[in-house]
């Protein structure tokens, strides 16, 4: 048995089916995946992330701290509440993970990913050396994502008023902390949505609430298929230690400005980018398979430069037909996959296929 | 718990087999096997005339989870295929027994499907999965 979060019998209340979810027994359906992708595109569902891992850090050098720790800088932050998606790289530049920092009152809040808690804490402990920081991990917060077109709507009805009043007024990746409460405009569906992070005995209760108003509780699986097509990564399937970002569509989430921040992996990040240019790191696509089958992580891509594999794949609930993203030689025009053994033609489009319930690849 | 019909036979792999009034047998999978596999998406159905061994791959099954072989119960020949499923391959979770069947084939030994599980041996089957 694994670790269970304080909603876990709310989770077997609406039929879910339970999986492991490194370590931890979370709900990956409540019937039909399909289901409830759509419910989320198109009116509002509820997940429970609390297995994800929350690190608060603070100290008179917290920033300090992490503009060396994070390849995107944190002093973009520059009001309480702002939130930035960042890599954190070794020192070769590989990914060691990725996360999402939240200017807090206290100075920082991070959310990182449950399968890489472990080497994630080794690794910030590691590199305070010469920093006046605090680390604590937050095992005692609950995180619940609601998203889709009327999640703020839904959210607002079971609120208190003084509170929807400050929820509806959040723009795009900012944050509010209310007492013991962070409600933030962040997630990872490609819709609008919510992320409550939050003293998990009280989740129960705002998940009855939000179930109450018709938002539906939506497993791991369809989050899955969400982030597919809106073209995000996942840890461990775009991204892993020996993966460089360049290679992963993550470019534009490192600051290279201003040249004298020191951060971890620079010097690496820098010789991997001449390789780039000249055409020796391969990159990140997405592929679209218009007919019949499904692509697969871990199948074969065969191009005209090369060779190179799919990193995720699915069937696209909202487009109908299979979508996937894989690391292809730089230049690639054409592009073929093995599925089940068979070569199949597919079209090489831009790593991000629907955004707002729309498809947006040509 | 799924729902295991009495009167079909039963393949380990999953699949089940029913024979009709006129000795023609349909072919589907299981009310477990729907369940685990999730929301189909995909169905690939054999061409009908095809003659097949027990166990031979003939048909393919993809859910959002996974793509799956589907195996024949016995041997014998096509004779007909579930068009349907091409364009609603749903209809195998929501009805696996009857409207989602696979294929219907022409037994060509009647002894295999003795050697194919009743609802008891089947209902054993999944519970030691």
């Amino acid at each position: 048995m694994g670790q269970k979060t304080t909603l876990y019998q709310k989770h077997l209340d609406a039929g879910a089916r339970i999986v492991d979810f490194s370590g931890w027994d979370m709900p990956i359906n409540y019937g039909s995946q399909i289901k409830e992708h759509n419910q989320v595109r198109m009116a509002a569902g509820v997940f429970d992330v609390s297995h994800m891992t929350v690190i608060d850090v603070g100290g008179d050098d917290a920033e300090k701290y992490l503009r060396y720790l994070l390849a995107n800088d944190v002093a973009k932050l520059d009001q309480v509440g702002r939130a930035l998606y960042s890599a954190m790289l070794n020192h070769d530049a590989g990914i060691l993970d990725d996360l999402i920092v939240y200017r807090m009152s206290f100075g920082y809040r991070l959310v990182v990913n449950c399968a890489t808690r472990g080497k994630d804490i080794r690794w910030m402990i590691q590199n305070t050396d010469g920093f006046r920081v605090s680390l604590e991990e937050k095992p005692r917060l609950a995180i619940l994502a609601v998203h889709g077109p009327e999640s703020v709507q839904k959210v607002c009805e079971v609120v208190a008023d003084s509170q929807a009043n400050q929820i509806r007024e959040l723009k795009n990746f900012r944050g509010i902390e209310m007492d013991s409460w962070f409600v933030a405009r962040t997630g990872y569906t490609g819709e609008k949505g919510l992320e409550f992070i939050f003293p998990a005995e009280e989740a129960p209760e705002l998940w009855e609430k939000l179930l109450a108003v018709g938002v539906l509780p939506i497993g791991l699986g369809a989050r899955d298929t969400l982030r597919l097509e809106a073209g995000m990564n996942l840890y461990g399937h775009e991204m892993d230690e020996s993966i460089s970002p360049l290679a992963a569509n993550m470019d534009q989430t490192i600051a290279y400005e201003p040249t004298d921040r020191e951060f971890i992996g620079r010097p690496a990040l820098i010789a991997h980018k001449h390789l780039y240019e000249s055409g020796e790191v391969p990159k990140l696509v997405g592929l679209v398979l218009e007919g019949r089958g499904v692509l697969r992580k871990g199948q074969k891509v065969v191009t005209d430069k090369g060779e190179g594999v799919i990193t995720s794949g699915s069937f696209s609930p909202t487009l109908k037909h299979s979508i996937a993203l894989a690391r292809i030689p730089i230049s690639s025009q054409s592009c073929e996959v093995d599925l089940r053994g068979k070569l199949t033609g597919v079209r090489i489009v831009k790593p991000n296929f629907v955004r707002f319930g729309k498809k947006v690849f040509k | 718990m799924n729902n295991i019909p009495d009167k079909l036979r039963y393949a380990t792999s999953h699949e089940w087999i029913r024979i009709e009034d006129d000795g023609t047998a349909n072919v589907g999978i299981s009310d477990h096997a729907q369940d685990a596999l999730g929301d189909i998406v995909f169905v690939e159905l054999p061409e009908p005339g095809t003659s097949v061994n027990a166990k031979d791959e003939v048909a393919v099954v993809e859910s959002v989870k996974a793509a799956s072989d589907i195996y024949s119960p016995v041997s014998g020949s096509i004779i007909a295929i579930n068009e349907a499923l091409l364009d609603a391959p749903e209809t195998v979770n929501l009805s696996p027994y009857e409207n989602g069947w696979f294929f219907k084939i022409k037994v060509s030994d009647a002894a295999e499907l003795e050697e194919l599980m009743d609802a008891e041996g089947y209902t054993k089957h999944c519970e030691e999965e």
